[in-house]
C-alpha cells in the first residue's frame, strides 16, 4: 500500500472518530432537551426551563465541535478521495447536498435562535425552536447514513460513463440497509445522550446538592436509556442478520465463522485464530443458537470463510472483537438501566452511591460500543469501499506525501486542541450545576481587558 | 428540460449558492476581523458577538451546501477543485474551527489568557478566511495550472499579484460590511468606532474592487464573455455602482442603505465572476482543452432534476426561516443588554 493511501486512510479515520465524539451525544442530548421544553411548555413549571437551560448551555459546547469537526468531512471526500468522488459522486453528493439544505440549514438556524432568544421568546417558541434543532440533528443523521448506506449495499444505480449514475432515487432513498444502520445508528445515540445525562446527574447527587433538579434529570436519562438499551440488542440483531445476508464476508467475521454449516453453535468465549483459518478458543457452547441469530432458524445454513476469496475477506480479528466488545456493552447498558429503575421505583436511587458511582463511571462507554460498532461497519466491509463495486486502493487523491503529513499533522493537532478545550468546558459547566450562571452575573462585568 | 439545460442551471445554482454564502459570511467574517479593534470591554464584545451569534450558524451552512451542491451536482469539479487546492483548502478548514471556537468559547472562562487566545482565534481565521477565499477565487477566474496530467501548481504559484489583490479584494469588503453591519445591530461606542472603521475602509475597497476590475481585464480572459454579449456588462457595470452607492451612504451615514450595497456589490462581483467563467469551471490555465466545463463534470440528468426539485422546494423554506430570525432579533444591541455567548 502506498503511503499516501496509508496516511490518507488515517486522516480519514481520525477526522470521522473526532467527529464522532461529538455528534452522538448532539443526537442523543437534544431529545431530551426538547421533551424538558415541552414539560415546560406542559406545566409552565420553572424548573423544567432550568434544566433545559442547563442541558441546553452543555448541548451547545458539544454543538460546536460536532459542526466544526463535520465541515473536514464534507470537503474531505473532495480533498482526499477524489477518484472516490468523481466514481460516486452522482449519487454519494446529493445526500450530502441535501442533508445541508433539509438538516443543518434546520439545525444551525433554529439554535442561533433558541441559543440567544431563549430569553426573549415565549416557552412555545423555545421548545418549537429547540425541537427543530432536534429534528435537523436527526434528519441529518438519516441523509449522511443514507450515503453510507450505498456503500454498504449499492441499489438503484447504473455504471455508465465510467461512473456510478443515478437511476433510481427511490430505491436509493429506502435501501434497506441504510434504514437498519439508520435506527440502530439513532437509538445508539440516544444511548449516548442518557448516559451523559445520567452520569452528570450522579455525580450531583453523590454530592447531595441540586437533589430535585438533577433527580429529575436522571429520571428523564433513564426513561430515555431504558427504551433505547432494551430495544438495541434487538435492533443490533436485525441488523447482523441482515448484514451477513447482504455481505457474507462481514457475517462470517462477526463470530468467526470459518466452515459453513446448518446448525451452528453459539460460543459465548471463543478466539479466532486467523492464520490457520480456525478458532483456538471455543467455549460454554449454545448449540444450534448461531444460526438462529443469523437465519431465525436454528437449523439455518451460515456462510463461512470457506466459500469466500481470501482477497475479499476483512480483518476477521478487528470485526470479531469490536463485535463482541459492542454485544457486551450493549448487554451491560440494558441490565444497568433496569437496575436503576428498580432502585428509582423502590426510592433508593440517591442512597446508592455505589449505584451512581457505576453510572458516572459509565459515561464512555457508549462512545466505545458505538466507535466499535462502526469499526464493524467499515472494516467489515473491506477490501471494499464501495461493496463489490470499488476498492478502497483505488479512490485516493493523487495528492503528494507531503500534503498528506501536512494535512495530517495539523488535523491532529488542531482537533487535539479543540478537544482538550470541549472536555475543559464540559467539565466545567456539568460541575457547575444550574445556578450558578445566574449567581455570577455581577462579578462577569469585571473582567474587562 | 434537457440534460444540457439542467447544467446549466445548476452552474447558475452552484454560483448563487457561493455568492449567497460570501455576501452572508461576509459581515460575520468582518466583524471577526474587527473584532479586537472595535471591543474594548467585556460587554462591547458581548454586543459584537451577539450581532452576529444568532446567524453566523445558518449562514456558514450555505458554504457546507456549496460543498455538497458541487459534490452532487458537479462530481468531477468537486473532487479535482479540492484536491487541486488541497493546501488552501486545508488552511481554510483550520481556519473555520478556529473562527467558530474562537466566537463562541471566548468567553466561557474567565481566565484572560483564555480570552485572550480565543479572541485572537476569531480574528485571526476570519482575516485567514478573507484572504484564502479571495485567493481561491482569483485563481478560479485567472485559471489553474492544470495540465494534461492534472495540477501542476503549487500553493505558492497561487499568491501572484492577481490571487494576492483578489484576497485583498475580499478582505476589504468584508470589513466595509462587517463594520456596517455592527452600527446595524448596534448602539454605543462599538458602533461610533466601526464607523470611524467603515469610512476610510469603503474607500480602501473601492479603490481595490476598481485595481481589481483593471488587473482582470488586463491578466485573465474572463471578461472574453462579455465582450461576445455585450448585455452581460451590465452586471460588472452594476458592482461599479452599487460599490460607488455603498461609499457614498457611507459618508452621508445612512446605514442601510449602504450595507444594502456592499452585499449587492459582493453578489454582483461573484456574478460577474461566475459569468465570466462560464462554461468552465476548472479553467486551464494552460491550455484550454484541459479545462473542466460544466458538461464534462455534471451529474447524471436524473441526478441533477431531483436536486434541482429539492433545492426549489427548500431554498424558499430556509429563506424564510432565516428572515423569520432576522426579524426575531432585530432590535439594536445595547451594551446593557449584550449577552453574548455565556
Ligand atoms: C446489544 C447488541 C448489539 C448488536 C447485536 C449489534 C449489532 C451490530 C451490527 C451487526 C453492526 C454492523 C452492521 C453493519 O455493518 O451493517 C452494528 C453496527 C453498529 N452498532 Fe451495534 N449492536 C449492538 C449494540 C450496540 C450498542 C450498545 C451500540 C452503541 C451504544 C451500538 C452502536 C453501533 C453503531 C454506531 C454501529 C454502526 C452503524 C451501523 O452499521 O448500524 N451497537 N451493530
Amino acid at each position: 500500500m502506498s503511503d499516501v493511501l496509508l496516511l490518507s486512510r488515517f486522516q480519514f479515520a481520525i477526522t470521522v472518530f473526532y467527529h464522532f465524539l461529538f455528534v452522538p451525544l448532539t443526537i442523543g442530548l437534544i431529545v431530551l432537551i426538547a421533551w424538558m421544553e415541552t414539560q415546560h411548555v406542559r406545566t409552565k413549571n420553572p424548573l423544567y426551563r432550568q434544566m433545559a437551560d442547563f442541558w441546553g448551555k452543555l448541548f451547545a459546547i458539544n454543538f460546536v465541535l460536532g459542526v466544526v469537526t463535520g465541515i473536514t468531512m464534507e470537503f474531505q471526500f473532495g480533498t482526499n478521495w477524489s477518484e472516490y468522488s468523481k466514481y460516486m459522486g452522482d449519487i454519494f453528493g446529493s445526500p450530502l447536498a441535501i442533508e445541508a439544505l433539509v438538516a443543518f440549514f434546520l439545525e444551525s438556524t433554529f439554535m442561533g435562535i433558541w441559543l440567544f432568544g431563549k430569553d426573549k421568546i415565549s416557552p412555545k417558541l423555545r421548545a418549537f425552536s429547540i425541537w427543530m434543532v432536534a429534528l435537523g440533528t436527526n434528519i441529518s443523521a438519516l441523509w449522511i447514513i443514507t450515503a453510507n448506506g450505498f456503500m454498504q449495499n449499492p441499489v438503484g444505480y447504473i455504471e455508465r460513463n465510467g461512473r456510478i449514475e443515478l437511476q433510481n432515487f427511490w430505491e436509493v432513498v429506502t435501501n434497506p440497509y441504510a434504514w437498519h444502520m439508520f435506527v440502530h445508528t439513532i437509538v445508539s445515540c440516544y444511548i449516548v445522550g442518557a448516559f451523559f445525562v445520567m452520569a452528570v446527574s450522579a455525580w450531583h447527587l453523590l454530592r447531595k446538592q441540586h437533589v430535585v433538579f438533577f433527580e429529575k434529570s436522571f429520571k428523564y436519562a433513564l426513561i430515555l436509556g431504558l427504551i433505547a438499551t432494551t430495544a438495541t440488542p434487538f435492533i443490533g440483531h436485525k441488523s447482523a442478520s441482515f448484514a451477513a445476508k447482504m455481505q457474507p464476508a462481514k457475517g462470517a467475521a462477526l463470530e468467526a465463522v470459518w466452515e459453513t454449516k446448518e446448525g451452528l453453535p453459539f460460543h459465548i468465549i471463543q478466539i479466532p485464530d486467523p492464520k490457520n483459518e480456525r478458532n483456538i478458543v471455543e467455549f460454554l457452547t449454545i448449540p444450534k443458537l448461531g444460526s438462529y441469530f443469523y437465519t431465525h432458524s436454528f437449523d439455518g445454513k451460515v456462510v463461512g470463510f470457506d466459500q469466500i476469496p481470501k482477497d475479499e475477506r476483512p480483518n476477521v480479528n478487528i470485526v470479531f472483537y469490536s463485535f463482541r466488545l459492542m454485544v457486551a456493552l450493549g448487554l451491560y447498558f440494558v441490565a444497568l438501566c433496569w437496575y436503576g429503575f428498580y432502585l428509582y421505583r423502590k426510592n433508593k436511587l440517591i442512597e446508592s452511591k455505589r449505584f451512581l458511582k457505576v453510572v458516572m463511571y459509565s459515561v464512555l462507554l457508549p462512545y466505545v460500543a458505538i466507535n466499535a460498532g462502526w469499526v464493524v461497519a467499515e472494516v467489515g466491509r473491506q477490501p471494499w469501499t464501495v461493496y463489490g463495486l470499488m476498492r478502497t486502493a483505488e479512490a485516493v487523491s493523487p495528492i503528494s506525501l507531503s500534503q498528506i503529513l501536512f494535512s495530517l499533522v495539523s488535523l491532529v493537532v488542531f482537533y487535539t486542541i479543540l478537544l482538550i478545550a470541549d472536555v475543559y468546558l464540559m467539565l466545567k459547566y456539568a460541575k457547575k450545576g444550574p445556578y450558578a450562571s445566574t449567581a455570577t452575573k455581577g462579578g462577569e462585568v469585571q473582567h474587562v481587558s | 428540460m434537457s440534460h444540457e439545460t439542467v447544467a446549466i442551471i445548476w452552474f447558475g445554482l452552484w454560483g448563487l449558492i457561493w455568492t449567497v454564502y460570501f455576501v452572508l459570511d461576509g459581515y460575520t467574517l468582518g466583524t471577526g476581523m474587527l473584532f479586537p479593534f472595535l471591543a474594548k470591554n467585556r460587554q462591547e464584545r458581548n454586543q459584537l458577538q451577539e450581532a452576529v451569534g444568532p446567524f453566523w450558524g445558518g449562514n456558514e451552512v450555505w458554504l457546507i451546501t456549496a460543498g455538497g451542491a458541487t459534490f452532487a451536482a458537479f462530481p468531477a469539479v468537486y473532487a479535482d477543485l479540492f484536491s487541486f487546492l488541497y493546501t488552501p483548502m486545508m488552511l481554510i478548514l483550520f481556519a473555520l474551527f478556529f473562527r467558530a471556537a474562537g466566537l463562541e468559547f471566548m468567553h466561557k472562562d474567565e481566565s484572560k489568557r483564555w480570552q485572550t487566545s480565543w479572541k485572537w482565534a476569531f480574528t485571526i481565521s476570519s482575516v485567514a478566511l478573507a484572504l484564502l477565499f479571495g485567493v481561491a477565487f482569483a485563481n478560479l477566474f485567472y485559471g489553474l495550472k492544470i495540465g494534461p496530467s492534472g495540477y501542476e501548481g503549487t500553493f505558492l504559484g497561487l499568491l501572484h499579484p492577481y490571487g494576492l489583490l483578489g484576497g485583498l479584494l475580499f478582505t476589504s469588503l468584508f470589513i466595509v460590511s462587517g463594520a456596517l453591519w455592527i452600527m446595524i445591530k448596534t448602539v454605543g461606542d462599538v458602533a461610533q468606532r466601526a464607523y470611524q472603521i467603515a469610512r476610510p475602509a469603503s474607500v480602501v475597497a473601492a479603490v481595490v474592487l476598481s485595481l481589481f476590475f483593471v488587473a482582470t481585464s488586463n491578466r485573465t480572459t474572463l471578461f472574453d464573455n462579455f465582450t461576445k454579449a455585450p448585455i452581460l456588462w451590465i452586471v460588472p457595470a452594476l458592482t461599479f455602482v452599487c460599490a460607488l452607492l455603498m461609499l457614498l451612504f457611507v459618508w452621508q451615514k445612512r446605514i442601510g442603505l449602504a450595507f444594502a450595497n456592499i452585499c449587492l456589490t459582493i453578489f454582483t462581483l461573484m456574478a460577474t465572476g461566475f459569468i465570466g467563467m462560464f462554461p468552465n469551471m476548472l479553467p486551464s490555465r494552460i491550455d484550454e482543452k484541459y479545462s473542466t466545463t460544466l458538461f464534462e463534470a455534471a451529474g447524471s440528468e436524473l441526478n441533477l432534476k431531483i436536486m434541482l426539485g429539492v433545492a426549489i422546494v427548500m431554498v424558499p423554506i430556509i429563506i424564510s426561516y432565516q428572515l423569520w430570525s432576522y426579524k426575531l432579533f432585530k432590535e439594536k444591541i445595547t451594551k446593557e443588554t449584550a449577552k453574548g455567548y455565556q
